[in-house]
């Protein structure tokens, strides 16, 4: 008795602390109120002013296209690596992936600083320079998806297509790509996700007059916080929920029948 | 270019192959050739490199040195795309995310066949290996003897000039397998292409090749039809790995008179150097036990166990040596038996000198 009443007070206070700010910050987002305490009343207002807000939408802007970018340049780059890493003998591997999990595991901001003092030595902070980090930082990401996938292939089964013909590439492209293609999306999702949701290497990295969503709710709640600001985390809070579930849901259809005669056509 | 390797009918030959894997030395100077419409097996224990081999004709290892020969000309540095030979992998490999129809017009898609052809070709392919009607189903949604016909259909509707098979049949039941040892035989006339096979099953090799090549540590120990291989074993590897055998140390006295653990034995074999050790072989069909005052020496049954056609006997014999020994007649444990081994069944050989020495059949 004592321990189920212990067991669910334990779960609540997971709740309180895990979900419960969330819950506040959506519901504020809706409150037709400038104070935080009192309920004035359902209202969208914030969000409209969210999407009026030139300021707020270029760094929208800048979010989405460095999310999606980053994510795509280090998919190429990472399945690339996975697919060298996949062929190398046991030291050599080991040696690699090491290297491979420092930036994972390294303080953010000892790789933003990091970072950042290498790209002033030759490029002026921007854009260009936060897409270079934001690749740098989703690359091993990308290696960890793709890995699992082609250590799980019959190495047998792009032999088979070379021995029916088709070159290297061809082979690559019809088989060994359509089998780790599921290894490949998580590692787009999570790299997306990776990108929206930095908020230290960006400080770091962007320089002055760039700003993505999580450094200008930053920058403004510095000057006090704005209820247009609990309707741009919402919005931010929705995105990576989606991308998190569509990372989820990816891999599980590889068997399915449409992404195999998808994937077939590819 | 030497001449007398170059017979008209060799479709594939070997020479001089070497490949080491980490330094350890794999394959060691291997050479065969290979007739047209033969169905030939390598046969050998597990990790003896029979693999690498069909690798190296496949194309898809290099071999540090030596030469792979199609037709006469040299396709040792050939991609595998670019040579006329298919392969049967031992994990089957057919593509997951295809059907059965897309697995077995892989080959002909990649070379811009009309549809017409592919359709004809796919269902001639499924008639072959008697599994019409499966053009839609997944690899996955297959047993392991019908994936293993839709790997063969898959390489034979490209129309290779030889069909490499990796023991095949190596995952498949008892039952299922002897099946398909006639279905591949009745293949392989049918197409009348050549087989290159490979296992380390010896019944599988002597019921199904004209040729077999035993192979251990790299190193090819005899070549023959099966009958040779099975009555006239060149050393005591090919005698152990072909049946049981009875192996045993002699020391061959003079022409025709080997001695065992002191008691002397006629046999046929002349041209050993006086008591020179040799390895007896003695099938155990060849024993013959009979009353204890007609055998060449005496022994006691230890064990005896039904093996369906015939009894299998452990006997102990006064001279040290346990022979094992098949007959129709049943003894009970503790018998006194005579052993008695007629003069044509004793086969003599050397022994191995070392692991390299090499036996090759001169003219096969
Ligand atoms: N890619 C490889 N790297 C290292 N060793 C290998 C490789 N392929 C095969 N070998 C080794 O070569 C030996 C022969 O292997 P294999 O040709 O597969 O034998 P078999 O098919 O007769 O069982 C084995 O000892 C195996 O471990
Ligand atoms: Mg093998």
């Amino acid at each position: 008795m004592v321990k189920k009443l212990f067991s669910r007070l334990y779960v609540g206070l997971i709740i309180l602390f895990l979900y419960a700010p969330i819950a506040v910050l959506i519901v504020l987002s809706f409150n037709d109120s400038k104070s935080r305490v009192v309920w004035g009343g359902f209202t969208t207002r914030w969000y409209s002013e969210v999407f009026s807000n030139s300021t707020i939408l270029s760094a929208f802007a800048t979010t989405i296209a460095l999310a999606l970018l980053s994510a795509l340049i280090a998919s190429v780059i990472g399945t690339l690596a996975a697919l060298g890493i996949d062929r190398m003998r046991r030291k050599q591997y080991q040696v690699v992936m090491f290297f491979t999990n420092i930036p994972l595991l390294n303080a953010d901001i000892v790789t933003g600083i990091a970072l950042m003092l290498w790209f002033v030595r030759f490029l002026p902070l921007g854009f260009t320079s936060l897409l270079l980090a934001h690749v740098t930082f989703n690359i091993p990401y990308v290696i960890l998806c793709v890995l699992p996938k082609l250590r799980q292939m019959d190495v047998n089964l792009y032999e088979a297509a070379r021995d029916l013909g088709a070159n290297s590439r061809t082979a690559f492209f019809k088989i060994t790509f359509p089998f780790i293609l599921p290894g490949v999306l998580s590692g787009f999702f999570l790299a997306v996700t990776m990108s929206m949701d930095d908020f230290v290497i960006t400080y770091f990295t962007k320089g002055a007059g760039v700003n993505t969503l999580s450094t200008m709710i930053y920058g403004e709640i510095r000057k006090g916080i704005k209820p247009e600001m609990y309707a741009l985390s919402t919005i931010l809070f929705l995105i990576i929920l989606l991308l998190l579930i569509l990372m989820n849901i990816v891999p599980r259809l590889k068997n399915r029948e449409q992404t195999a005669s998808a994937v077939r056509d590819f | 270019m030497e001449q007398t390797t170059m017979t008209s009918d060799s479709i594939l030959e070997l020479k001089h192959i070497h490949k080491t894997f980490d330094d350890k030395t794999i394959i060691d100077d291997l050479s065969f050739q290979i007739q047209k419409n033969e169905f030939i097996t390598l046969l050998g224990p597990s990790g003896c490199g029979k693999t690498t081999t069909l690798r190296i004709i496949g194309g898809f290892e290099k071999p540090d040195s030596g030469q792979v020969l199609f037709h006469g000309t040299d396709i040792t540095n050939y991609p595998p795309e670019k040579r006329e030979l298919n392969t049967v992998f031992q994990s089957y490999s057919l593509f997951p995310h295809m059907n059965v129809e897309d697995n077995i017009a892989f080959g002909l898609r990649l070379k811009k066949k009309s549809k017409a052809y592919i359709r004809d070709r796919i269902s001639y392919a499924l008639r072959l290996v008697n599994l019409e009607g499966f053009e839609k189903r997944r690899p996955v949604s297959l047993s392991g003897g019908q994936q293993q016909r839709i790997a063969i259909a898959r390489a034979v509707v490209n129309e290779p000039k030889i069909l490499l098979l990796d023991e095949p049949l190596g995952a498949l039941d008892l039952k299922l397998r002897q099946e398909m040892q006639h279905e591949l035989i009745r293949l392989k006339n049918e197409l009348g292409i050549t087989f290159i096979y490979v296992t380390h099953d010896q019944e599988e090799a002597l019921t199904m090749s004209d040729r077999i090549i035993v192979m251990n540590q790299g190193i090819i120990q005899q070549v023959g039809n099966p009958v040779d291989i099975y009555n006239e074993p060149q050393n005591a590897f090919v005698a152990d790995f072909i049946g049981e055998s009875n192996i045993i140390d002699g020391i061959m006295v003079r022409d025709r008179l080997v001695t065992i653990g002191g008691v002397a034995f006629p046999c046929v074999d002349e041209g050993f150097s006086p008591n020179q050790l040799v390895d007896v072989v003695i099938r155990p069909e060849d024993v013959e036990l009979v009353e204890p005052e007609n055998g060449l020496t005496t022994g006691i049954v230890r064990d005896i166990v039904f093996k369906g056609v015939h009894y299998e006997i452990q006997v102990d014999s006064q001279i040290g040596i346990s022979f094992l020994v098949q007959t129709t007649q049943a003894f009970s444990v503790g018998t006194s038996v005579g052993i008695r081994v007629i003069p044509d069944n004793i086969h003599i050989m050397n022994k191995p000198i070392s692991s390299d020495e090499q036996i090759i059949d001169k003219d096969a």
